[in-house]
């Protein structure tokens, strides 16, 4: 009887103070005993200096692998040191930040004025990508953790039909254009989201991811690398810096002979055989596909440009906010209720719709202006590849594609070259 | 033979402007972006205040036992008897719903300090971060429990994946100096 009379008390307290948040319903206690209240004992969050550790770790890794692949052409020391990046980069880091990722917060601070960029962030990006300028890509080769773990796994090499190579190799555009609109748009870091070994790494993470990244590494055994050549969007860019770069390995220490011993050791179809053996194609046929595909590399953009353009709203949907958004409309003008935990959430919250529509509105118009970029990009990308076909160079020797080399060294002892060692 | 033929040289003219094509960018995006960084790192926190305990924060964490936890602010607490973030065991009715209040994982204590307190305390340990207790007590009680991040489990993700699917906005990226944002008194009245 005693303890119902409480709860009837209790229960209209509790009513009376329901709507008020964070008010003391209850009056602090007054301890006769002398009781104490307890101390927290709060966990730091890892020194900071750490990151700055993480760079200077980088560059180290980055020079040792720059002397492996071009000086002492070691594919032994090579794999020694993605051992390492694996072990330091993956396991001990635990993944974050890696120079993939980072790319999305390069476009977020880019194009977002309150978001401040962690200046190791930032170094993270930019050091692989000076160092593939000056000799190619490194990071790939000896760096990367993602790269590493693939590498290592890599047993066997199926080689991989050109065409289906080609097509496939497109996925990595898409992939980069995407990530950059949806981070500059503060909607989403999709290149996280889908990051496949990161899990591996933590020894922990979503099933889905997880099993994403087992059946990535399984299929990895036989088509090698399949992250980095298919998927990976800081590759797109190594890609093309890499095509320029100053110094860059090479399959034979002295010069090459032309023995096609090397001509199928590259797992990756990086190695561009020499066509002293080929027929010429003709001038003129050459000429002609060069102009064709020169007119049709706006026309290529411009589809690109339109083609996205008609999806931008689609796009935007990623957004959490223009969901919410949609689905209070929804509710609105069709009558079906919105359920979801961000729309109970946001009833309660006591913004009106107005303030959400115009906020929608905002990310959708950003979204608008920034998806004919990706299109455009694609379509120039596209038609620049295809331009690229036409232009043959004659060969007289074995030389890495600079662009899709990922330095491995695979190559080395294929070479029946050698040059004694002073 | 020094002379190099004028396709040679056609080619490293075609090398130096695509060098420069690509070095132009990086500089550039440098020089943008240098002023927007700082020297300082950004940990993930839940601001308390605007957390709802939509028990996002259990099941979205990239760790398998959520990196978020309970804490209790004992300082706030009414030290009451009957508390809506503790359910009871062994209390002879458990009404409807009860099931709902009661802490999955046990993780809350209660000792007896003196008539008619108690202090409740939590186990971080058994602590899975959903977030019932914090409802209860911020919609019947003094609200001295909340959620927050501890940064002994946090891996600190490029992007939060709590953060992305919480729908109030309450994670967000704090200065690493300063890592916990703890209830310490009334944000609204007090203070």
């Amino acid at each position: 009887m005693n303890k119902k009379i409480l709860y009837i008390i209790l229960f209209v307290l509790l009513i009376w103070n329901a709507a008020i948040y964070a008010q003391q319903r209850f009056p602090k206690p007054d301890f006769e005993s002398g009781y104490n209240y307890p101390e927290y004992q709060l966990t730091d969050p890892r020194n900071p200096a750490w990151e700055y550790i993480d760079v200077v770790v980088l560059i180290v890794v980055l020079a040792l692998t720059t002397r492996f692949t071009l000086k002492t052409r070691s594919r032994k020391s090579i794999l020694l040191i993605s051992l390492f990046s694996l072990i330091y980069f993956g396991f001990f880091r635990v993944g974050c930040i890696c120079s993939i990722g980072a790319i999305q917060n390069i476009a977020l601070a880019l194009f977002n004025d309150g978001y401040t960029l962690p200046l190791s962030v930032l170094l993270f990006f930019l050091i692989p990508i000076l160092f593939t300028l000056a000799y190619g890509r490194q990071f790939c080769a000896g760096a990367c953790p993602l790269g590493a773990i693939q590498e290592l796994t890599g047993f066997y090499s199926v080689k991989l039909p050109r065409t289906a190579e080609v097509i496939l190799s497109t996925v990595p555009y898409i992939y980069l254009a995407l990530s950059i609109l949806f981070a500059a748009t503060n909607s989403h870091f999709i290149i996280c989201k889908y990051d496949p070994f990161v899990g591996i790494f933590r020894l922990n993470g979503p099933a889905t991811i997880m099993i994403f990244g087992i059946l990535l590494l399984i299929s990895g055994v036989f088509i090698n690398r399949p992250y980095c050549r298919f998927l990976c969007p800081y590759g797109v860019i190594l890609n093309w810096v890499s095509r320029f770069s100053n110094k860059h390995l090479t399959i034979t220490p002295t010069t090459c002979i032309n023995c096609r011993l090397c001509e199928n050791s590259c797992p990756y179809n990086a190695i561009i055989p020499s066509d002293i053996l080929q027929e010429k194609e003709s001038m003129i046929k050459s000429r002609k596909k060069f102009i064709l595909y020169l007119i049709l590399l706006p026309a290529i953009t411009l589809g690109g440009i339109f083609f996205t353009q008609m999806f931008s709203n689609d796009l935007a949907m990623v957004n959490q906010k223009v969901r919410l958004a949609n689905e209070l409309r929804m509710e609105r003008e069709n009558g079906i209720k919105a359920i979801s935990i961000d729309a109970v959430t946001f009833k309660e919250s006591g913004v009106t719709l107005d303030q959400l529509f115009a906020e929608e509105k905002v990310i959708l118009t950003r979204t608008r202006k920034g998806a004919p970029w990706v299109g455009g990009f694609l379509g120039l990308s596209l038609g620049i590849a295809l331009l690229l076909t036409t232009i043959k160079k004659r060969r007289d020797e074995y030389k890495p594609d600079q662009g899709s080399c990922y330095s491995c060294g695979r190559c080395f002892e294929y070479c029946p070259m050698h040059t004694e060692k002073y | 033979m020094s002379g190099k033929n004028k396709y040679q040289n056609r080619r490293d003219f075609v090398k130096s402007v695509g060098k420069l094509a690509v070095a132009l960018p990086i500089g550039y995006l440098a020089w943008e972006l240098v002023p927007k960084t700082t020297a300082g790192e950004f940990v993930w926190q839940i601001d308390p205040y605007s957390c709802t305990q939509c028990g996002q924060c259990e099941t979205n964490c990239v760790q398998t036992v959520s990196a978020v936890k309970c804490m209790h602010a004992y300082e706030m607490c009414g030290y009451c008897d009957l508390c809506s973030g503790y359910l009871r065991m062994g209390v002879k009715e458990l009404n409807t719903g009860a099931e709902l209040q009661l802490c999955p994982t046990s993780a809350i204590t209660r000792s007896f300090v003196e008539n008619p307190y108690f202090e409740y305390t939590i186990d971080e340990n058994l602590c899975n971060g959903c977030g019932k207790c914090v409802k209860g007590c911020a919609d019947f009680g003094n609200g001295s429990l909340y959620l927050q991040i501890i940064h002994e489990l946090c891996v600190n993700c490029n992007q939060c994946s709590i953060a992305q699917s919480c729908p109030a906005d309450a994670i967000q990226r704090i200065p690493a100096t300063k890592p916990y944002i703890l209830k310490e008194g009334y944000k609204t009245d007090e203070s």
